[in-house]
């Protein structure tokens, strides 16, 4: 099997940067430490088809099979891309709730571990009933785009339905 | 027969991915919804039971996808391991779909955003079934995919933000594992030039051990991490009990019993040589003991479930490790067990948290006499999970000392005193639940702290008030009730279920059978390879 060393040390260094990037505490470097790493992956699946060939798709019988690109890592790159890309979508999504909710993207320090530091045992905060509406999506007077009309936030809007 | 058997195979991922597409185009309507989801799930049961019956009488069926032959094509296997998953995992998730079903009526689905909740459910169903009938590794990698995206969706259902914070550590622990999976698929196609599993027993003979080692130990870290085998099981505790109760549940159940799964597939059909199994055993050792501490720490029920959790896994391990027959037909039949009782557990958690408020068992108490039935429904699944004779935590646990303490040498003894202890240590996690939650009078609880709760842990963040008692619905109790039945009918009927487990084991000894199930040849076309096992046979 031959490889392109290029491509090859590419994939070395996205791997490498993207591992970095994930072990930030910000969420949004985390986002984007998976993209370089994922990519990474998909870098190495096309990789290991070999060395290039004419495309696989027989014309000429004559032709060797060797000669032909090995077409399966390709169709595992697609799919692995478009679960990549889901992922990533779903991620931003999770990023900008955080951020609505705390006005940070970075990772709160875990509570059970404080308490562990320092010795104290964690007080359960009491009677501190979680807010309702920080539970719903409830449409934001300022952003145009939320309150579309004919989607669920809006309709209960529209009926006065308020929480 | 096989080929009418043949035809079930893809309905299983097929008829709750429909459904799911349905209940998304009826998403108005709630009523059609459930109505749908549940006709599916019903459906993937009956499906599931009849596999068994099928496979186990008659031998592995092998689907061909689109008749194209293997290895071309993409097939899909049904041995008898995987038609057992099948059926335990669509009889959890229907008890689970009831249940949530009873919830949602009742809280006028406060919990459940109602257009998401059912088509996202029935999506996490297809996944566990893809993963489930996959025979490549890729196929396997794509059931992953399905059941940990919608898996995410589940975790942090509603955005509030406590679900969102365990939901980042669970998404980002979780992309981790399938990053590496991918790798480790990509490594396996440089080095063999396939995914196919039996593909890929026959050839891996071929390449230097060392490479084998590499592949291995990064298949392994990629399911371990799903399987939340010690130490890489951090993430579970912190993100499994903030979910709604009912996909606590259903996760708690199924999705780490799939990592097992798959440990179980690479082990036997890829791996079958012993080279990492003294190390599988220590860390089965590990995970049980280190979960069962974390369990006696805990004062909150569903973290206590969740440490119970990671320590079981520890026994599946363990019977994977042994590497033999009887270890992988002792895993089979603790995995459906596991996978039955732990639901259970978590459902009637559910419907403490209902009736009293909080799952918190220092503030709780007096629930035997103020709701004797959850009483009940508590205690029969939690005497199960600590082993205790008759239930099928005994036998299960039974047979896997057994095929320990068939091993013979110092480590195997080591483990069996390990796993008796880890059963006790449960035991007594569970039993302070039962003392402190249902024995102690509800005057106890404001009088003053007992002695049990010198050393618990409450949980972060935990802000649940106590509300008092709620009605619980009908459907609430009658699911969880209904779990209860199936985990002592696994009991009452553990003879022919563990006939099942054992001739699963048998199958799975060595890569030869599954190899032949799919290249009935023993070789590959075009290929004179024959593997040494499937000679030997």
């Amino acid at each position: 099997m031959t490889l392109s060393l290029t491509l090859v040390i590419v994939m070395a260094v996205l791997f490498a940067c993207g591992i970095y990037l994930m072990l930030e505490r910000s969420l949004t470097r985390v986002v984007l430490g998976f993209l370089l790493v994922g990519n990474a992956a998909n870098l190495l699946i096309i990789l290991m088809a070999g060395a290039q060939g004419i495309a696989p798709i027989v014309e000429d019988p004559a032709a060797d099979a060797d000669q032909y690109t090995d077409p399966l890592p390709q169709a595992l790159l697609l799919t692995a891309i478009v679960i990549t890309f889901a992922v990533s979508a779903f991620m931003l999504a999770l990023i900008y709730r955080s951020w609505r909710l705390a006005n940070a993207d970075d990772l709160d320090d875990d509570a059970d571990d404080l308490a562990l530091r320092t010795g104290a045992q964690v007080v359960p905060v009491e009677e501190t009933a979680p807010d309702e509406a920080t539970t719903e999506f409830l449409p934001d007077p300022l952003d145009p785009t939320e309150a579309v009309p004919g989607t669920e936030v809006a309709e209960r809007t529209e009926r006065g339905e308020t929480r | 027969m096989t080929a009418e058997l043949g035809v079930l195979v893809p309905l299983a991922v097929l008829i709750p991915l429909v459904a799911a597409g349905v209940t998304l185009v009826v998403g108005r309507r709630a009523r059609a919804q459930r109505i749908v989801a549940l006709i599916a799930l019903v459906a993937v049961v009956l499906v599931g039971a009849t596999l068994l019956m099928g496979v186990d009488a008659g031998g592995s069926v092998v689907v061909e996808v689109g008749s194209w032959q293997a290895p071309f094509g993409i097939v899909l296997v049904v041995d008898r391991l995987s038609a057992l998953m099948v059926l335990i995992s669509a009889i959890v998730l229907l008890a689970v779909l009831v249940f949530s079903i009873g919830q949602g009526l009742a809280d006028g689905d406060d919990e459940t955003p109602v257009s998401i909740y059912y088509p996202t459910y029935l999506i996490l169903t297809t996944g566990v079934m893809i993963a489930f009938v996959a025979g490549d590794l890729f196929n396997l990698y794509v059931g992953f995919e399905v059941l940990l995206v919608s898996s995410y969706v589940l975790i942090t259902l509603g955005g509030t933000e406590s679900r969102i914070r365990a939901g980042v550590t669970y998404v980002v622990v979780s992309l981790v594992s399938s990053v590496l999976f991918l790798t480790a698929i990509a490594m396996v196609y440089g080095a063999l030039g396939t995914v196919n599993l039996a593909q890929i027993a026959i050839r891996i003979a071929d390449i230097p051990i060392d490479t084998q080692i590499v592949l291995h130990v990064m298949l392994l870290v990629a399911f371990g991490i799903k399987a939340a085998v010690f130490p890489l099981s951090f993430w579970l505790p912190d993100s499994y009990p903030s979910a709604p109760a009912p996909v606590t549940a259903a996760f708690a159940g199924l999705l780490t019993k799939i990592g097992v799964y798959a440990i179980i597939r690479v082990e036997t059909v890829i791996f079958p040589g012993e080279e990492l199994n003294p190390a599988l055993m220590v860390l089965a050792l590990l995970t049980m003991v280190v979960g069962a501490l974390g369990a006696v720490a805990q004062a909150d029920i569903k973290r206590i479930l969740s440490f119970t959790l990671v320590s079981h896994i520890g026994y599946m391990i363990l019977g994977v490790a042994l590497g033999t027959a009887e270890g992988t037909a002792a895993a089979v039949y603790y995995i459906a067990h596991h996978i039955v009782v732990q639901t259970t557990l978590f459902l009637a958690a559910g419907l403490i948290e209902r009736e009293a408020g909080s799952t918190s068992i220092s503030r709780i108490g007096g629930l035997l006499a103020s709701a004797p039935l959850v009483a009940l429904l508590f205690f029969i699944p939690a005497l199960n999970l600590g082993g205790i004779p008759p239930f099928s935590g005994f036998i299960g646990k039974l047979a896997l000392f057994q095929a320990t303490a068939a091993q013979g040498d110092a480590l195997a003894y080591i483990l069996l005193g390990g796993g008796a202890l880890v059963s006790l240590l449960t035991l007594y996690a569970l039993v302070r639940v039962w003392n402190l939650a249902f024995w102690r009078g509800a005057d106890e609880v404001e009088r003053g702290s007992s002695r049990l709760l010198k050393h618990v842990n409450e949980a972060p963040l935990d802000t649940s008030t106590i509300s008092g008692a709620r009605t619980t619905p009908f459907l609430m109790t009658a699911s969880t009730a209904g779990m209860v039945i199936v985990s002592v009918a696994l009991t009452v009927f553990a003879g022919p279920l563990y006939g099942v487990a054992e001739r699963a084991g048998e199958n799975l000894d060595g890569p030869g059978r599954y190899v032949l199930s799919i290249f009935p040849s023993g070789t590959e076309p075009n290929s004179t390879d024959v593997i040494e096992e499937v000679l030997d046979r």
